[in-house]
């Protein structure tokens, strides 16, 4: 019988107190002991990237990652890109290209996409499907979501 | 334990200490191996251990020591004989942009860029990949001809053996509870050799080898072949290499020894059925596989640049091309 622990996260650069077994996903911390719902549960199976988060600055699944292993890393959500000004450019991108349907996936296609660009500032259409190829989109057949990516490459 | 940060501490709060939950977080080699030692299970990235968990193959240990912050198996080193050593939890996107790697192992980097996705390649470790065991592991057939060893420690010392003699059936090692993998050691690339690795995938992300195929080819002087290692994927309980190749030294390379290369591949082969693929249709695609690895490994064997992985840069039919390198003797 798992017993908790607890420990910190910093999750969009502010800490937070978090408690529970040490199978405890970095997803449900997100989502219930942050606060965080942008970061969605799809599959709950590290297949489509619905859950994805930046830790230092890479995208991964967070609901196959176990927070305990999140402490003392720097967490970025999708609530942490927009700022005072209004929405990150690839939130907006995302909305003028028509990159957005039912909505689900956006957050994770945001966050995949967004390390791509901080890497990669001007990937070519096949570096940006490769980027992306680990969020699963059943809505839009991904043409938008390329185009809202492109839309913003070179831009560095 | 652990010096990065406070919070690195065994954590434990229960009414009964000693049944209480660990996570420990281990940033020396000693600090892994002393909570293995203590019944820990290790955890690199995860991305096995804990999605077998949420699927309900196994549930999650109670006692787990993380060993991604251990920097010294995060290391790739050059070693003094030309060789490589890779630690244990080197990511798979660490792998394919290591210039060595690349150039020298190349059939290793194939590999580990088809893992998953970007995410999964970003916690995926070569060392989680290894001790899983997995038949349809990708690194595994690349590891295997390019001639691996791994470096088990446990309190008792230190170890070293083949790949072959860890993995005794799929996600079944020979390693003890108390052994850590810390490195994978792979000698210096020989003279006029390539390597490549090729699997059969139903989509390009998020997949799992169909089938797979790994080779290594050293050339003579005069263009001939002096080695050739094969070894295949997801067609056995473990990653298995095709034996007996030995007589093909002094061949040219042409479609002749590819057929032959195709068909002791499937011959070797004791492939299952499952979702993926029937036994039958396995068996002839994994001799397809080893085919088109001969083939684009005797290419970087003559210096042609064939880009990682070759899943993406191979054309396949009459007129084979490899980034626009004419495959030999290859055709189908």
């Amino acid at each position: 019988m798992s017993t908790s622990i607890s420990y910190q996260l910093t999750v969009n650069g502010v800490d937070y107190p978090v408690e529970g077994g040490p199978g405890l996903s970095l997803l449900r911390a997100i989502r219930d002991q942050v606060g965080l719902t942008g970061t969605k549960e799809g599959c709950d199976d590290c297949e489509c990237g619905a859950c994805m988060v930046l830790i230092d600055g890479r995208p991964v699944n967070s609901c196959s990652f176990l927070a305990a292993q999140a402490q003392g890393r720097s967490v970025t959500t999708v609530e942490g890109l927009a700022d005072e000004h209004g929405l990150h450019p690839l939130q907006q991108s995302m909305l003028d290209c028509g990159g957005v349907q039912c909505g689900f996936c956006t957050p994770g296609m945001i966050m995949s996409a967004h390390a791509l660009l901080a890497e990669n500032p001007d990937p070519t259409e096949e570096e940006i499907r490769i980027g992306i190829s680990g969020n699963l989109c059943r809505c839009t057949g991904y043409t938008n979501i390329v185009a809202a990516v492109q839309a913003l490459t070179g831009q560095q | 334990m652990g010096t990065e940060m406070s919070s690195s501490v065994s954590t434990e709060m229960s009414p009964e200490p000693s049944t209480a939950s660990t996570f420990t977080i281990a940033t020396t080699v000693e600090e892994a191996v002393a909570a293995l030692a203590a019944g820990a299970t290790v955890v690199a990235g995860g991305s096995d251990l804990v999605v077998g968990h949420r699927q309900g193959k196994a549930p999650l240990p109670d006692h787990l020591v993380a060993i991604d912050r251990v920097a010294e198996l995060a290391r790739i080193d050059r070693d003094d004989d030309g060789g490589l050593t890779i630690g244990a939890v080197v990511t798979h996107a660490q792998l394919v942009v290591d210039p060595t790697v690349v150039a020298d192992y190349t059939a290793l980097a194939d590999g580990s860029a088809l893992v998953g996705s970007p995410a999964t390649r970003n916690v995926g470790t070569l060392g989680g990949n290894i001790m899983n065991g997995s038949p349809a592991m990708d690194t595994g057939a690349p590891l295997v001809v390019l001639g691996a060893v791994l470096e088990l420690r446990s309190p008792g010392g230190t170890r070293s053996l083949p790949p072959a003699e860890l993995w005794t059936g799929p996600g079944h090692s020979s390693a003890a509870a108390d052994e850590l993998l810390v490195a994978c050691r792979l000698p210096a690339r020989p003279e006029r050799s390539g390597s490549a690795y090729v699997r059969l995938e139903y989509r390009r992300a998020m997949e799992i080898a169909v089938v797979g195929a790994a080779a290594l080819v050293s050339l003579d002087e005069g263009g001939a072949l002096s080695q050739l290692r094969v070894a295949l994927t997801a067609v056995a309980p473990t990653i298995i290499e095709v034996g007996g190749l030995d007589d093909m030294a002094g061949r040219t390379i042409d479609a002749g020894v590819l057929d032959e290369v195709a068909a002791r591949s499937r011959a070797a082969a004791t492939p299952i059925s499952d979702l993926r693929a029937g036994d039958q249709y396995r068996r002839h695609c994994v001799g397809v596989m080893a085919k088109r690895a001969v083939a684009a490994a005797a290419a970087r064997a003559e210096g042609h640049t064939i880009a990682v992985p070759v899943n993406r840069s191979i054309g396949v039919g009459a007129a084979a091309m490899a980034g626009g390198t004419p495959l030999k003797g290859f055709t189908s």
